[in-house]
């Protein structure tokens, strides 16, 4: 196991006004991502829990990746990583911040 | 393989210890059933004897004597001695729909003991998985004897399933009650309410468990107390309260 | 068995039960936008005991319960999610059933639904998980017999297997699909212990048709055998609540009655097409092909409906 912590600073808020939402499943290959809206606009924390170790690179260009595509600014996302390839993460990241934009 | 129509050795001494003026319990393929007499009426008796493994019939029919006591009424209790295999693995028994059976023993049982007659396991051999969730823990009060040594899955095994070295295990086993073996740990839990003390008397004993049988479930707060289940009690006493709208929830 | 997806709508009712995940499975099953969570899963209270085997944690422990509402009644419900440790009972998993049973005396629910999707105990906490078995079926019979229906809705990747297969024997009512698999040792357990000349569990024929939906509902041991979506699971969650039987000495009396006759009747049977043939089943080979329409034409044809004393 390996804790894993990114902090970002974003140009805006994520639009929308849910408070959290939580998608995905903690599975060989899969992930749960948990987002709450609990920081202030300009400013996104990533903390994620993987089964895998050694990979802190990756898991920091997805999450880069993912902050600068969508600006998820005002959001706390936890993952719970059950060893997802790259392109699931980035799924469900997207997913999540569809959910939390819904009015 | 012991004569499975004749108690062992360890059933018998139990026997005679709660029965000083006989019984009219009789052990037929492993099954235990019968009654004595006991204080000031009778005390039921089922259960199952040199580590059997507990299949459709065994459940039905001891199923079917828990139903007779209650039927009769008037308050008799049960004791459910417990030294078995787990459930049987077999594929007529599944195909028979053995969860059916386990099930509706532990639902006998459970009943019995709502309707007044207050049901109280023994554990003083084996006991495993099904089986174990049938009888032993099915009842309100359940104790077991020193040397009573259930488990859910032996440490072996829990190597083959979780890929975790043995060595490592059984390291972890000694400082982690949660999934190791043995008595002590499900004692700690909270499954295991209390072990007798074998230099007194075993009718006494059973009589004051009888006596003094909680009339709700203690299990998770013994499971607290003991620190085996260090969050079972409080987690359900939360879904309560939030379920109950005693709590203002956040989002 | 092949799984055809069901339907190319996207309508939340016509997914398939099978492939949804539990809090997918609980927005299609209940009224809109209804369902409420307790302990939810910015509660964080996750496994204390699965760091330990370097395994991770999910929010919710596997297991989601809340209230909501179905037709306008209010329900309690508990998920098990079972693609995480196999939709196993933990500690954490087991006792957020067993609040919500305890709960029940005083919120005085329509019903309580179990949505089932479980390999047993999880063997990392396997004393809690046990221990966890327990407590639900005595706290089910409670339930039951305040007369709150306690129904069980099985149709899971994971199956209903181990102590979920007592606990779902524990209900007054199931609930069943063609994936839905109810028993106690599974497949691999009894070729693991017995040898595949026992049970060959990479037959998958012969796992279905021992231990699958239509044999279940076959044999009595579920009420209704439905089709795998999330709205014929819906359909048939409704319609159980009037008829779900209370939990007391008479019905365990017809049950005690049922599995004694099944055992006179059957017990000497080596397959279950054997069973189906003595049901009156004219075409025993030919069931697991039936589509949920036919089964259920074939079930009013038999001479004997199956009974569900539980």
């Amino acid at each position: 196991m390996e804790k894993l912590s990114f902090r970002h600073a974003t140009r805006t808020a994520l639009p929308g006004t849910r408070a959290s939402a939580i998608t995905g499943v903690v599975a060989s290959g899969n992930l749960e991502v948990l987002l709450e809206r609990n920081l202030a606009p300009d400013a996104c924390h990533v903390e994620i829990d993987t089964a895998i170790n050694g990979y802190g690179e990756v898991w920091a260009a997805v999450v880069a990746d993912f902050v600068a595509r969508r600006q998820p600014g005002g959001l706390t996302i936890t993952i719970n990583d059950g060893g997802a390839r790259p392109d699931t993460v980035s799924l469900r990241l997207a997913q999540g911040a569809r959910l939390m934009e819904a009015p | 393989m012991p004569d499975e129509t004749t108690p062992s050795a360890r059933l018998a001494a139990i026997l005679a210890a709660l029965f000083p003026d006989g019984h009219a319990v009789a052990v037929a393929d492993g099954l235990v059933t019968g009654d004595g007499p006991f204080g000031e009426g009778r005390l039921a008796v089922i259960g199952i004897d040199s580590d059997t493994a507990l299949g459709i019939e065994g459940a039905c029919l001891l199923a079917g004597r828990v139903l007779d006591v209650a039927r009769a009424g008037g308050g008799t209790p049960i004791l459910v001695l417990v030294d078995s295999d787990s459930q049987r693995m077999s594929r007529r028994d599944e195909l028979l729909g053995l969860n059916e059976y386990l099930a509706h023993l532990a639902k006998a049982l459970l009943l019995a003991d709502a309707q007044g007659h207050p049901t109280i396991g023994l554990l003083y051999g084996h006991s495993a998985a099904g089986a174990f969730i049938a009888t032993a823990l099915a009842t309100r009060v359940l104790a077991a004897l020193p040397g009573a040594h259930p488990s859910v899955m032996d440490l072996p095994s829990v190597a083959r399933v979780t890929k975790l070295p043995l060595e490592k295990l059984e390291a972890m086993a000694r400082s982690t009650s949660v999934f190791a073996p043995g008595l002590d740990n499900m004692v700690r839990t909270g499954a295991v309410q209390v072990t007798l003390d074998p230099a007194k008397p075993l009718g006494a004993q059973v009589a004051a468990l009888i006596a003094e049988a909680p009339t709700s479930d203690t299990r998770d707060a013994l499971g607290r107390e003991r620190g085996g289940r260090p969050l079972a009690h409080d987690i359900a006493a939360r879904v309560m309260r939030e379920a109950e709208g005693r709590v203002v929830r956040g989002v | 068995m092949d799984w055809k997806p069901v339907a190319l709508s996207t309508a939340p009712l016509d997914q398939s039960w099978y492939e949804a995940s539990a809090r997918a499975r609980l927005a299609g099953l209940l009224d809109a936008d209804t369902f409420e969570e307790f302990i939810g899963p910015a509660q964080r209270m996750m496994s204390p005991h699965l760091p330990l085997f370097e395994l991770p944690r999910a929010f919710d422990d596997g297991m989601i319960v809340g209230r909501g509402r179905l037709d306008g009644r209010d329900v309690l419900v508990a998920a098990q999610e079972g693609r995480f440790m196999g939709g196993a009972f933990g500690e954490i998993h087991g006792a957020k059933l067993v609040g919500l049973l305890r709960a029940a005396l005083a919120v005085k629910p329509a019903a309580l639904l179990i949505l089932f999707d479980t390999g047993g105990v999880r063997l990392q906490e396997a004393n809690a998980g046990e221990t966890a078995i327990a407590e639900i079926m005595r706290a089910i019979a409670v339930t039951r017999a305040a007369g709150i229906p306690v129904i069980g809705l099985i149709g899971g990747r994971a199956g209903c297997y181990g102590g979920g297969g007592l606990i779902a024997g524990t209900c007054a009512h199931l609930v069943i699909s063609e994936g839905g698999r109810l028993s106690v040792s599974g497949p691999e357990v009894i070729e693991t212990n017995r040898g595949a000349e026992e049970f060959d569990s990479r037959d998958r024929a012969l796992v279905w048709r021992t231990m699958g939906g239509k044999h279940r509902r076959l044999i009595g041991a579920a009420d209704a055998f439905v089709d795998d979506t999330i709205g014929a699971f819906r359909a048939a969650a409704l319609a159980a609540i009037p008829t779900a039987p209370t939990f007391d000495l008479a019905s365990l009396e017809a049950e005690q009655a049922r599995l004694e006759a099944r055992l006179a009747r059957f017990g000497d049977a080596q397959d279950a097409t054997e069973i189906w043939g003595r049901l009156g089943v004219n075409d025993p080979a030919a069931v697991p092909g039936l589509t949920t329409e036919a089964f259920d034409t074939l079930l009013d044809s038999l001479p004997e409906r199956p009974h569900h004393a539980r």
